[in-house]
């Protein structure tokens, strides 16, 4: 048990000296949420009527400019096993006396802690964009994050687990990523989209990590800003992520 | 110590190790020795538990390297033919990550780390990069790395790529004092064939199979004996004065005249006398892993390393006389 739990400390240490190793990665990975959320934001509040959302248009798409933030940090910090598979690192932990489920673990709480404290930053830019959070509901959205993020970065594990090397990161951020983001709600009220992109947003878990996180920032107006009550969005989350992880790990544990 | 039988591994439609059987016993040194593409470096992947074999049998220790994979982990060390450290921690995180990988007890940890780290010369570096370092660096920390937890066998696939003569020789030296010192029972791949020559046993393996086994002298006895280079005035009449008067079997090659014999040194004197005064010059060669090699597959197991003239000499005839065959 002792030389597991080691494992996992291996695996986050890794990570988190290398975050901070790497200067420009923070920087880097901030500002996509921040241009979308001034710039497509901003540009939208122009086009669309405060009254189609119940609230300016800036506003409604903050939870998702959040699940924004979530999603490329946590994906971003778990496709990082390509690079190790690439580069060997991968190896050293492989032949280590430590189960593979040890290794996943590990990757998906670093990917967890690094994509929530990013998440953080974001969620505080809230007063530039003319909302009001009171400390409790600061606390939930992290909470949300957390698990948010954890599902997330358990889901990209699975994904990466698929590919061998690092060319195939582009058909993941163009295949899955994005159309992740967009059939998410994120940018517009799932209610709003067609019978058949519905479905696909109905087994996307970042749809009801989104709703989740809608649901602590707008805490009166719920009619068009919310989908799915609160309760379904944990659960869904929840029950995703220990199968994302358990999957990670069975596909991990398979040699060729 | 480890036990391999009728090991077969196989990729799609192609069989990297074919029906390979060979045992290593506790505290020896074995080397595997093939040329690119041999199946070296599979042999070990599925020994240390990273690729699971089509058929056959693998064992370290008794343990069963496909059911029960947690045990093998526990007592090998391997330095990988690839580089396998990350190149953005310092030489002492990837020593100390490492450590914790394989459960070493915190107090110790400080101290086995320091004295991989002065073994290797890298002790003063340890604060760096490793994206710093040179290739032979990496290399040492490498080896540093694999015996940080003390493993009972020691697997290294090439582990003098890339480094200078002077620390090849100086990790040789460290990898022939393990087994005696540490009780490591060490399995290792190479090109080189001097490296080979400090194996307890040697493994040739060509395309998947093993085509030759036994002790560096063993080996070296089956090509049958010591190569005797004579230069003289007429060779041809210095041919028929070996076979009449002494029973020798001289073979012309270029402008030498080539014996074979067992114990060459003790033929010298006698050759010469037999040949009064027509003798120019005589060289005596002893054979190397590479006469092995040529002997058993008709083909040089790495061309560009061999340095003497004669055996570049070899290595065309051998192809012409194949290319002749056709
Ligand atoms: N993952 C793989 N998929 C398909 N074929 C492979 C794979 N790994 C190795 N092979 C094939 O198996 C054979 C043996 O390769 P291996 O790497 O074991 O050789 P080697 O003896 O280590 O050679 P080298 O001296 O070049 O390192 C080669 O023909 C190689 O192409
Ligand atoms: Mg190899």
């Amino acid at each position: 048990m002792k030389s597991e739990l080691n494992a996992v400390y291996v695996v986050i240490a890794r990570e988190f000296i290398k975050f901070a190793r790497e200067k420009g990665r923070l920087i880097s990975t901030l500002s996509r949420p921040v241009i979308w959320l001034f710039l497509v934001g901003g540009g939208m509040s122009r086009v669309v009527a405060p009254d189609d959302m119940g609230v300016p248009y800036m506003q409604f798409i903050f939870p998702g400019i959040i699940g924004m933030t979530i999603l490329f940090s946590s994906i971003f910090s778990s496709v990082s096993i390509l690079w190790d598979k690439e580069f060997g690192f991968m190896k050293e932990m492989l032949v280590a006396p430590v189960s593979r489920f040890s290794i996943v673990v590990g990757k998906a709480l670093s990917g967890t802690l690094l994509s929530t404290i990013q998440a953080l930053i974001i969620l505080l830019l809230f007063p530039f964009i003319g909302l009001k959070l009171g400390a409790a509901q600061i606390f939930f959205i992290l909470c949300i994050s957390l698990v948010l993020s954890f599902c997330i970065a358990a889901l990209g594990i699975l994904i990466a687990s698929f590919f061998e090397n690092f060319e195939s990161f582009n058909i993941i951020i163009n295949f899955i990523v994005m159309p992740m983001f967009f059939l998410s709600g994120a940018m517009y009220p799932v209610s709003l989209l067609p019978p058949v992109l519905r479905l696909f947003t109905s087994v996307n878990p970042l749809t009801y990590g989104i709703d989740a996180l809608k649901y602590m920032v707008f805490t009166e107006k719920k009619i068009l800003t919310q989908d799915f009550p609160l309760g379904m969005d944990l659960a869904v989350i929840i029950a995703a992520s220990i199968i994302f992880v358990i999957s990670a790990g069975y596909v991990f544990e398979r040699r060729k | 110590m480890i036990t391999v039988e009728n090991l077969t591994k196989k990729f799609g439609t192609v069989t990297a190790v074919d029906r390979v059987s060979f045992t290593v016993e506790e505290g020896t040194i074995f080397g595997f020795l093939g040329p690119n593409g041999a199946g070296k470096t599979t042999t070990i992947s599925i020994l240390c538990t990273l690729l699971s074999a089509t058929s056959g049998t693998a064992r370290i220790d008794g343990h069963d390297c496909t059911r029960e994979p947690s045990e093998v982990r526990k007592r090998i060390g391997i330095v990988f033919q690839d580089n396998t450290l990350d190149k953005e921690l310092t030489a002492y995180e990837n020593l100390l990550l490492h450590a914790y990988l394989y459960n070493i007890p915190g107090r110790e940890r400080k101290e086995r780390i320091g004295d991989a780290l002065r073994f290797v010369d890298l002790y003063e570096r340890r604060n760096e990069q490793v994206k710093k370092f040179s290739g032979g660096m990496k290399r040492r920390l490498e080896v540093a790395r694999s015996i940080v937890h003390q493993p009972r066998v020691l697997f290294l696939d090439e582990p003098t790529l890339g480094l200078d003569p002077q620390s090849r020789a100086h990790l040789w030296e460290f990898i022939s004092t393990l087994p005696e010192k540490h009780k490591v029972t060490v399995f290792m791949t190479t090109h080189y064939m001097d490296e080979a020559e400090i194996c307890d046993t040697i493994a040739i393996i060509d395309r998947g199979t093993i085509i030759a086994q036994g002790s560096p002298q063993e080996l070296k006895r089956q090509v049958g004996g010591d190569s005797l280079f004579l230069t003289t005035t007429d060779n041809r009449r210095a041919a028929a004065d070996l076979k009449a008067l002494l029973d020798l079997d001289a073979e012309e090659r270029g402008d030498e005249l080539v014996i074979t014999v067992s114990g060459g040194e003790s033929y010298i004197p006698r050759v010469v006398q037999a040949l009064t005064d027509r003798v120019l010059a005589v060289r005596l060669r002893k054979p190397t892993l590479n006469d092995v090699f040529l002997h058993l597959t008709g083909k040089a197991i790495r061309p560009e390393t061999t340095s003497s003239g004669e055996e570049m000499r070899n290595i065309v005839r051998t192809y012409r006389r194949k290319f002749d065959n056709r």
